[in-house]
């Protein structure tokens, strides 16, 4: 048999397919990938060590800088570890607050998803309403936090500030001019041909294998398995919320679209209900001294679920007023490493940032 | 699914609808976005407010924060005199430096579009560079969610009807989860410790207190106060009025102002051990070996004691000559037990004799030791005798049975002689001496009338004190000048004549003055009065020839330099003779100060 003459092409670490700071080395043949070797390592800050040296509270603030697109799980997911390992009560109303900014999280998330995944099948329109209904979004966070994309909002005993006078309607109308956008979205989107012919039996994650390597978020509940922190291990309010979580069969680009089309509407199913289950009262359980906080020694592990997956935090104590040790497990960490360079085989150069933003890759929570 | 699915292919042109809409962006910089009420832009610093305590600073994780002198701030009691510079090329907007800002002068503006080609001018001083920020603040720290703990930890007492039955202890100190939790208020930013006279390391130790390493605490508060447990149970505590959380703390109680307890913490810093020889074993002093100088003191007050114990820890031969049966000075025979108990002074003074101060009982200098042979026979001399002569009154009757000046009435009382003051009891004065000597009436069953020619708020007494004293029973009646004595037919004290008082405004802008209303006379009948208008030095023992070498202001101040030398450059002096403060942490440190004084005149460096 006479081998084909292989290529080797390097996409990225800059590179306009790419969705952050890593490299894809691709051996191919003609316009097909034979081989996909992930390189990370480029985005790497050491923020896991620089937490060593913060106190606790100092900590939360760089913690939103794991993940541009959705910074607010990893400040949660943080909280709720310090908060565990305190025995630290969260007042009910932060808990509602909290999830309604996790929602909004995600759905801000989800716009730049339709941007990544549309643009890079050639349909840039799609990603210029989204990112542009995405500032909606941004103003309520701007509104409710004081930053647009960094919140530094979810802090360790609940959030920072209670709702602003208003905002609860403002929300509501956005949420309501967000869901018809959706539909506008899809007739562009999901409606068109090309998009449906390119996205459907491309990038294939097998069900029998997912749980194996790993796959989580929609890439997963795109094989058909349902698997979502939210229902499974349920926090902040969602355990008192209805909503459900959207499953499809196939494992494709496809399947995962449909999954995260349906996802970002239960997002806003989510919100309403919030906003209106939401009880009055507290909204911060407040810690000490932030200077002389400590935190009793032990460990703790909390996950949530972001738009890309399970973001998990293992935080360790040794009770003195800084974190011993802060792990984080991005939700892309599997999905963007190994995943990719099982799925990349046999598809066609064009496709790769395709698949690698339907699988939700982002290099900054990988490398932290 | 054909390629030539028509509807796929045509509905996405649909898309061309959206021309004729109104577009979501804006024309800028014709239109401008309204920014959110609580944005976090550029800062913005009250400089009239801010105290420069420096927490910004220290909580900014990225160092983006430092505290620089400015022009037109200067430091001052409570305020350090720097102010935060920004680096707003590191600054992250976490706002952080908001959140913890004790006094609420800095806060986060509307702006958030700096835009210069000169890189250096992203540093800059909020409030200085920027006055116009005022008007666009945005994101503040009200004091509800502010991280500053503005509530301190109350202290637990004795209940007012308990307290009188007896002279036991009135507050009761700290237990460890209270200590704890009240250290971890301290922000560490140490304008206390520049206020505070004998500059204690009180950050320092706050911060050992609450990382539970209480014998560590203790060290560190014996590095220049040898009597921790009097300045943790009586201190005048200067620290506590200008803590950085009294500046928003106000709301919650008006007399503490949710200062850190730091008299409370020091107290319970010293309950950790609760003997003499428990002490040297936490502390276990260096003494120096001895360098042959002798040093003689007078007066086993605070400021003699403090000098003779870091003298003997430098290796000199300390003797100190006490006229009376107990070293304390003051604090022994002036402040009442229920204040300050006698085991806690004997604790201390038995440590210091237990480290090689010899103390030198019953002994007046001028008696039975000369002055002069004092000065020929030791190198260096500490003069520590205090104010024990109480003013007089000038007033008729003065001198009759059931009249008597307060120094002299505690003195009796906490020697644990008696003193009968009969059913009423009537204190002149608006002093610490004054709510003593009326709490101790109380105690001895008395009703009690303080007397004060101001109002309630004008007392110079400690705001705990006066309310301590009401609550015993006492009662103040404010704006009374008294003018006699009135003797009864025994010859002993029968009532006290006393005229009503307006306050006047000073016209040189000073406080109110009283002014005697005329024909307000009324009477208070009583069976005892005291005095408690002030108290002198007595330097009936020091010869002429030394009077003229040292050098005494009114007949009452000893004039000393930085190291508490007198003119004689043999004889120091400290304490209550050189202090207008007249408190027993003032007299501790120029016990302090005069240790380096001798050591540099005896050895040739501080």
């Amino acid at each position: 048999m006479v081998r084909e003459k292989e290529t080797t092409l390097y996409l990225g670490p800059q590179h306009p397919g790419i969705t952050g700071n890593m490299m894809i080395k691709l051996k191919v043949t003609g316009d097909t990938v034979v081989r996909a070797e992930t390189h990370v390592g480029y985005l790497h800050r050491a923020f896991e060590k620089l937490i060593e040296r913060r106190n606790w509270l100092q900590t939360f603030t760089i913690l939103c800088r794991f993940c541009v697109p959705e910074p607010d799980p990893m400040e949660l997911t943080y909280a709720r570890a310090v908060e565990e390992l305190e025995n630290r009560e969260v007042p009910e109303r932060a808990e509602y607050i909290r999830t309604i900014v996790m929602e909004l999280a995600r759905l801000q998330s989800f716009m730049l998803w339709y941007a990544g995944q549309s643009g890079s099948a050639g349909l840039y329109l799609t990603g210029q309403w989204s990112v542009g209904d995405r500032n909606y979004i941004l103003d309520l966070f701007e509104e409710l936090t004081g930053g647009r994309i960094y919140h530094m909002y979810i802090w360790p005993g609940g959030v920072r500030r209670d709702l602003p006078k208003g905002w609860k309607d403002k929300a509501l109308k956005t949420m309501d001019y967000i869901e018809k956008r959706l539909d506008e979205y899809n007739k562009i989107m999901f409606d068109n041909t090309i998009f449906q012919k390119r996205a459907q039996g491309v990038g294939i994650v097998p069900k029998d294998k997912a749980i194996e390597w790993g796959v989580v978020g929609a890439p997963l509940r795109g094989t058909g398995i349902k698997h979502d922190v939210r229902i499974d291990e349920p926090y902040c309010a969602y355990d008192k919320l209805d909503f459900i979580v959207p499953t499809q069969e196939g494992g494709d680009v496809w399947a995962r679209a449909l999954v995260r089309q349906e996802e970002a509407r239960q997002s806003i199913n989510i919100i309403r209900q919030a906003l209106e289950k939401m009880p009055e009262g507290e909204f911060y359980n407040k810690v000490p001294n932030p200077m002389k906080w400590t935190v009793p020694a032990g460990e703790a592990w909390t996950k949530t679920e972001s738009v890309r997956g399970e973001v998990g935090f293992y935080v360790v104590s040794d009770g003195s007023n800084k974190p011993r040790r802060v792990h984080v497990k991005g939700a892309a960490y599997t999905n963007g490493i190994t995943v990719l360079e099982k799925i990349l085989p046999g598809q066609n150069i064009a496709d790769v940032s395709f698949i690698l933003n339907s699988m939700g890759v982002c290099p900054p929570e990988m490398e932290r | 699914m054909s390629f030539f699915d028509l509807k796929g292919m045509l509905q996405p042109l649909g898309a061309v609808k959206q021309l004729g809409k109104k577009p979501h962006t804006i024309n800028y910089p014709f239109e401008t976005k309204k920014t959110a009420d609580r944005y976090r832009g550029l800062h913005y610093n009250d400089l009239q407010v801010c105290i420069g305590c420096g927490n910004c600073s220290t909580i900014c994780q990225n160092d983006a924060i430092d505290m620089i002198n400015i022009e037109g701030v200067e430091h001052s009691r409570g305020d350090s005199g720097l102010r935060p510079r920004v680096d707003n090329g590191r600054c992250c907007w976490c706002a952080l430096c908001v959140e913890v800002c004790p006094t609420g002068s800095l806060n986060l503006t509307k702006d958030y579009i700096y835009v210069t080609p000169d890189a250096n001018a992203f540093l800059w001083t909020p409030g200085v560079d920027n006055p116009e920020g005022k008007n666009d603040i945005s994101f503040t720290s009200e004091t509800e969610f502010s991280l500053s703990m503005y509530n301190r930890v109350p202290m637990r007492e004795l209940e007012g009807s308990e307290r009188v039955k007896s002279f036991a202890e009135v507050v009761l100190g700290y237990n460890e989860e209270e200590a704890r939790a009240e250290a971890q208020r301290c922000i560490s930013c140490g304008l206390c410790t520049n206020v505070c006279p004998d500059t204690m390391h009180i950050p320092e130790y706050i911060n050992a207190i609450a990382s539970g390493n209480d014998e560590d605490a203790l060290r560190i508060i014996y590095d220049n106060n040898p009597f921790p447990e009097m300045c943790g149970k009586v201190c005048t505590r200067q620290c506590e009025t200008v803590c950085a959380l009294t500046h928003r703390g106000v709301e919650n109680d008006p007399n503490d102002k949710g200062a850190v307890s730091i008299r409370w913490l020091k107290r319970y810093a010293t309950e950790t051990a609760p003997t003499a020889a428990k002490i040297k074993e936490i502390l276990n002093p260096v003494i120096a070996e001895p360098n042959g100088k002798k040093v003689g003191i007078i007066g086993a007050g605070p400021s003699g004691l403090t000098a003779g114990y870091y003298l003997a820890l430098r290796g000199f031969d300390v003797t100190i000559f006490e006229a009376k049966a107990k070293a304390g000075g003051m604090t022994v025979y002036g402040i009442p037990k229920y204040r300050f108990p006698m085991e806690s002074v004997d604790k201390q003074v038995e440590y210091m004799e237990s480290i090689g101060v010899k103390i030198n009982y019953n002994t007046t200098v001028g008696k039975d030791i000369t002055f002069e042979e004092m000065h020929t026979a030791f190198d260096a001399i500490f003069v520590g005798i205090g104010f024990q002569k109480a003013w007089t009154l000038g007033m008729e009757n003065e001198e009759i049975q059931g009249s008597i000046p307060a120094v002299d009435f505690l003195d009796i009382i906490n020697r644990g002689d008696k003193y009968d003051v009969g059913k009423k009891v009537a204190v002149f004065g608006g002093g610490n001496v004054a709510i003593d000597g009326a709490r101790v009436s109380a105690r001895l069953g008395a009703e009690v009338v303080i007397l004060y020619r101001r109002r309630v708020e004008d007392m110079p007494a400690d705001w705990e004190e006066i309310i301590g004293a009401q609550e015993e029973g006492v009662r103040i009646d404010p704006q009374t000048i008294p003018t006699k004595i009135i003797k009864g037919a025994d010859g002993k004290v029968a009532g006290v004549e006393f005229l009503r008082a307006e306050m006047v405004a000073d016209d040189k802008g000073g406080r109110p003055r009283p002014v005697a209303i005329e024909g307000s006379e009324e009477i208070f009948e009583c069976d005892t009065v005291i005095g408690a208008i002030g108290q002198e030095a007595d330097y009936s023992w020091l010869p002429e020839s030394f009077k003229d070498k040292i050098e005494i202001k009114r007949g009452m101040m000893i004039v000393v330099n930085e190291f508490n030398q007198t003119g004689d450059p043999k004889v120091f002096a400290g304490g209550d003779a050189v202090n207008k403060t007249a408190d027993a942490i003032s007299a501790i440190a120029d016990g302090y100060a005069a240790v380096k004084g001798i050591s540099k005149l005896l050895l040739g460096h501080e």
